[in-house]
C-alpha cells in the first residue's frame, strides 16, 4: 500500500530530515511511527501527502510512484488519503458539520449523499449531537475527533495521523486510538506518528522507529527496548 | 429481514450525471457563500465598489457627452449644404442634366437648381439692392446647384467635393459650414479620447479588483491550505474569489450607472432648456438599454478578469507545508 524505497529528504539549507528510509506498509495494516521530535516523523508523512518531495529514492502509494505524479493530479491523489493533524487544521468560521463535509463538497458529492456520510462520520466519532456547533466552542479532544471525522468522511483506504493525541490527556488519547483501531478493523491502512510510547506499547501493532532521519527499528508489535524502560 | 444495504453508493464514487448536478450545486453554493462574505463586510466592499464605479463613470460620461454632441451635430448637419456655382455659359437644361446625374450618387440626398434669374431675384429681394441689379446690362450672378449631402461627416472626408469640382461646367464649389467640419473633427477626437480613457480605466479596474482579491486571498490563507490538504484543486480554491471579483465588477457597474443617471437627471432639464433657447427640440439621451447592458456585462467581466489575474498570481504560491 505504501512503500519507501531508499528515501532521503534533505531540506534546502542542508537539514537531513530523512536518510535512506526503507519500509513497506501493507493493505489493512496499522503501524506507529515513533521517535523523538525532529526525528523525521512529520517529514515522512508530508512526503506521503506530497506536501514535500523526496530528495532521493522512490515512494509508491497504491503502486503509484509519487515522484512521477504531475502537479494537477495531486489534489485527486490527496482525496484518497485521510489525514489527521495534531493541530486539527479545522476551519473556525464553519460549524462542525461544514468542517466534516468539506472533503465531500470538494469532491462534488450530491447534497443528500454528502449529508448522509457526514452524519455517519460524526456518529462514528460521537459528535452527532454537536454538528451545529462551532469548533472553537468544543474541547481539544472533540476538535481532534472532528478532524478524524473529516479525514474518514470520504472513506479513504489510507489514514495518516501526525501526533493525533499530542494535546490530549491519556484517557482521551486512548479513546482516539480505539477509534483508529476500529477503522483498521474495517480494512483501512493506518500510519500514526506519535511519541507517546506508553500508549503505543499497550496497543500491539507494528512500530517504526526513526532517529535522526534513519529508520533504526521496525518491530512487529510493541517496542520491547525503549518502552520496557518506562514500565 | 434487515434493510437492504446500499452497496452501490459505497463503491462508485460520483456518477457522471450526479457529478454534473453536484458541480452545479457546488457553483450555486460557492456563488451564494461569496455573496454572503461580501455582505458580512460591507465597509470594505463598498469602498472597492465605489472606486470601480467612479473609474467606470468617467469614460461612460464622456461617451454619453460625445454621443449627444454628435447627435446634436447630426441634427444641425441637415442644414449643411454645398453650393456648386456653375459657369456663366451653362444653360438651364445642361444644369438640370447635371443635377439628374448628381442625384444618382448615394452620398447626395437632394439637389436644388437655382437658375441665374432666380438667383438675381432672390438677391434683389433679400439684399435690397434690386435697383442695382436692374441697372446692369446682364445678370452677373451664375446659376447654382445647392446640394444636401446624405451624411455630413462622410461627405466632408470623401471625394464628393473634389468630384463636384471636376464636373464639366462647374466654376467653383463652396462649403458653407466649416463649423460642421470642425465639430466633426472635435467629436472624432473626443471619441478617440473616450476610447483611450476607457482602456486605461479598465486597466485601473483590473488592478483595483486584483488588489482587493489579493488581500482576500491573504486573509484566507489558512483556509486555502486546509482545502488543498483535503484535495481541493486550484480551480476549486479559485472559484469563490472569481465570483467575488465578478460581484465587485457588477456592483461597480451598477454604481457607475446610478451616478450617471443621477448626473443626467440633474443636467437634463437645464440642457434641454438651453437647447430650446437655441431653437432645437433635442433632448439629452443616456446610455440606453444596450449601453447599460454593455456597461454591466463589461464591468462584471472586468471584475472577473481582475480576480482571475490575482488568483493566478497568488494562489499557486499557497501550498500546505
Amino acid at each position: 500500500m505504501i512503500k519507501f524505497d531508499n528515501v532521503s529528504k534533505r531540506y534546502p539549507g542542508g537539514h537531513q530530515a530523512l536518510d535512506q528510509v526503507n519500509f513497506e506498509l501493507n493493505a489493512g495494516e496499522m503501524a506507529f511511527l515513533t521517535g523523538r521530535s525532529g526525528a523525521g516523523k512529520s517529514t515522512l508523512l508530508k512526503l506521503i501527502m506530497l506536501m514535500e518531495k523526496a530528495s532521493q529514492g522512490q515512494i509508491f502509494v497504491n503502486g503509484k510512484n509519487l515522484g512521477r505524479m504531475p502537479a494537477d493530479r495531486i489534489p485527486f491523489y490527496r482525496r484518497r488519503i485521510g489525514v489527521v493533524f495534531q493541530d486539527h487544521q479545522l476551519l473556525f468560521d464553519r460549524n462542525v458539520f461544514e468542517n466534516v463535509a468539506l472533503p465531500l463538497q470538494i469532491e462534488g458529492y450530491p447534497r443528500h449523499e454528502a449529508d448522509r456520510r457526514v452524519r455517519a462520520a460524526l456518529d462514528k466519532v460521537g459528535l452527532l449531537k454537536k454538528e451545529k456547533m462551532m469548533p472553537i466552542t468544543l474541547s481539544g479532544g472533540e476538535q481532534q475527533r472532528i478532524g478524524i471525522a473529516r479525514a474518514v468522511v470520504n472513506r479513504p483506504q489510507i489514514l495518516l495521523a501526525d501526533e493525533p493525541t499530542g494535546n490530549l490527556d491519556p484517557e482521551l488519547a486512548a479513546e482516539i486510538m480505539q477509534l483508529f483501531e476500529q477503522f483498521n478493523q474495517v480494512g483501512v491502512s493506518l500510519l500514526i506518528a506519535s511519541h507517546d510510547l506508553s500508549l503505543i506499547t499497550r496497543l500491539r501493532h507494528r512500530v517504526l522507529t526513526l532517529d535522526k532521519g534513519r529508520l533504526i527499528r521496525d518491530a512487529d508489535s510493541g517496542v520491547p527496548g525503549a518502552a520496557g524502560q518506562e514500565h | 429481514m434487515s434493510a437492504p444495504r446500499r452497496q452501490g453508493a459505497r463503491e462508485s464514487r460520483v456518477s457522471a450525471r450526479g457529478a454534473l448536478l453536484s458541480r452545479w450545486q457546488q457553483h450555486v453554493q460557492t456563488a451564494a457563500d461569496s455573496l454572503e462574505k461580501l455582505r458580512r463586510s460591507p465597509g470594505n466592499a463598498l469602498m472597492t465598489i465605489a472606486v470601480i464605479g467612479i473609474a467606470l463613470l468617467l469614460p461612460c460620461a464622456l461617451f454619453v457627452s460625445v454621443d449627444n454632441l454628435s447627435r446634436l451635430g447630426g441634427n444641425m448637419g441637415g442644414a449643411s449644404q454645398i453650393s456648386v456655382y456653375l459657369q456663366q455659359d451653362v444653360t438651364d437644361s445642361e444644369a438640370l442634366e447635371i443635377s439628374e446625374q448628381l442625384l444618382t450618387r448615394r452620398d447626395i440626398d437632394a439637389v436644388r437648381y437655382i437658375s441665374a434669374e432666380e438667383a438675381a431675384r432672390e438677391f434683389a429681394a433679400t439684399s435690397g439692392l434690386g435697383d442695382v441689379i436692374a441697372a446692369l446690362d446682364s445678370n452677373p450672378l451664375p446659376g447654382a446647384l445647392v446640394i444636401t449631402p446624405s451624411d455630413v461627416s462622410t461627405s466632408l472626408s470623401s471625394s464628393l467635393v473634389s468630384d463636384l469640382e471636376s464636373l464639366r461646367g462647374v466654376d467653383s464649389v463652396q462649403l458653407d459650414l466649416a463649423w460642421v467640419e470642425r465639430l466633426q473633427a472635435f467629436l472624432g477626437l473626443a471619441r478617440r479620447a473616450s476610447t483611450g480613457l476607457m482602456g486605461i480605466l479598465a486597466i485601473a479596474v483590473l488592478f483595483v479588483v486584483g488588489n482587493t482579491i489579493r488581500l482576500a486571498i491573504e486573509n484566507r490563507r489558512a483556509e486555502i491550505v486546509v482545502i488543498k490538504l483535503v484535495g481541493g484543486t486550484n480551480a476549486y480554491v479559485a472559484r469563490p474569489f472569481l465570483y467575488t471579483g465578478a460581484y465587485y465588477g457588477f456592483a461597480g457597474g451598477v454604481f457607475a450607472w446610478t451616478l450617471l443617471a443621477a448626473i443626467l437627471l440633474a443636467l437634463g432639464g437645464p440642457a434641454t432648456e438651453l437647447l430650446r433657447l437655441y431653437g432645437s427640440e433635442y433632448s439629452i439621451r443616456g446610455l440606453g438599454a444596450t449601453g447599460s447592458l454593455l456597461l454591466l456585462v463589461g464591468s462584471t467581466l472586468l471584475g472577473w478578469l481582475g480576480a482571475w489575474m490575482s488568483v493566478r498570481q497568488h494562489l499557486s504560491a499557497i501550498e500546505p507545508r
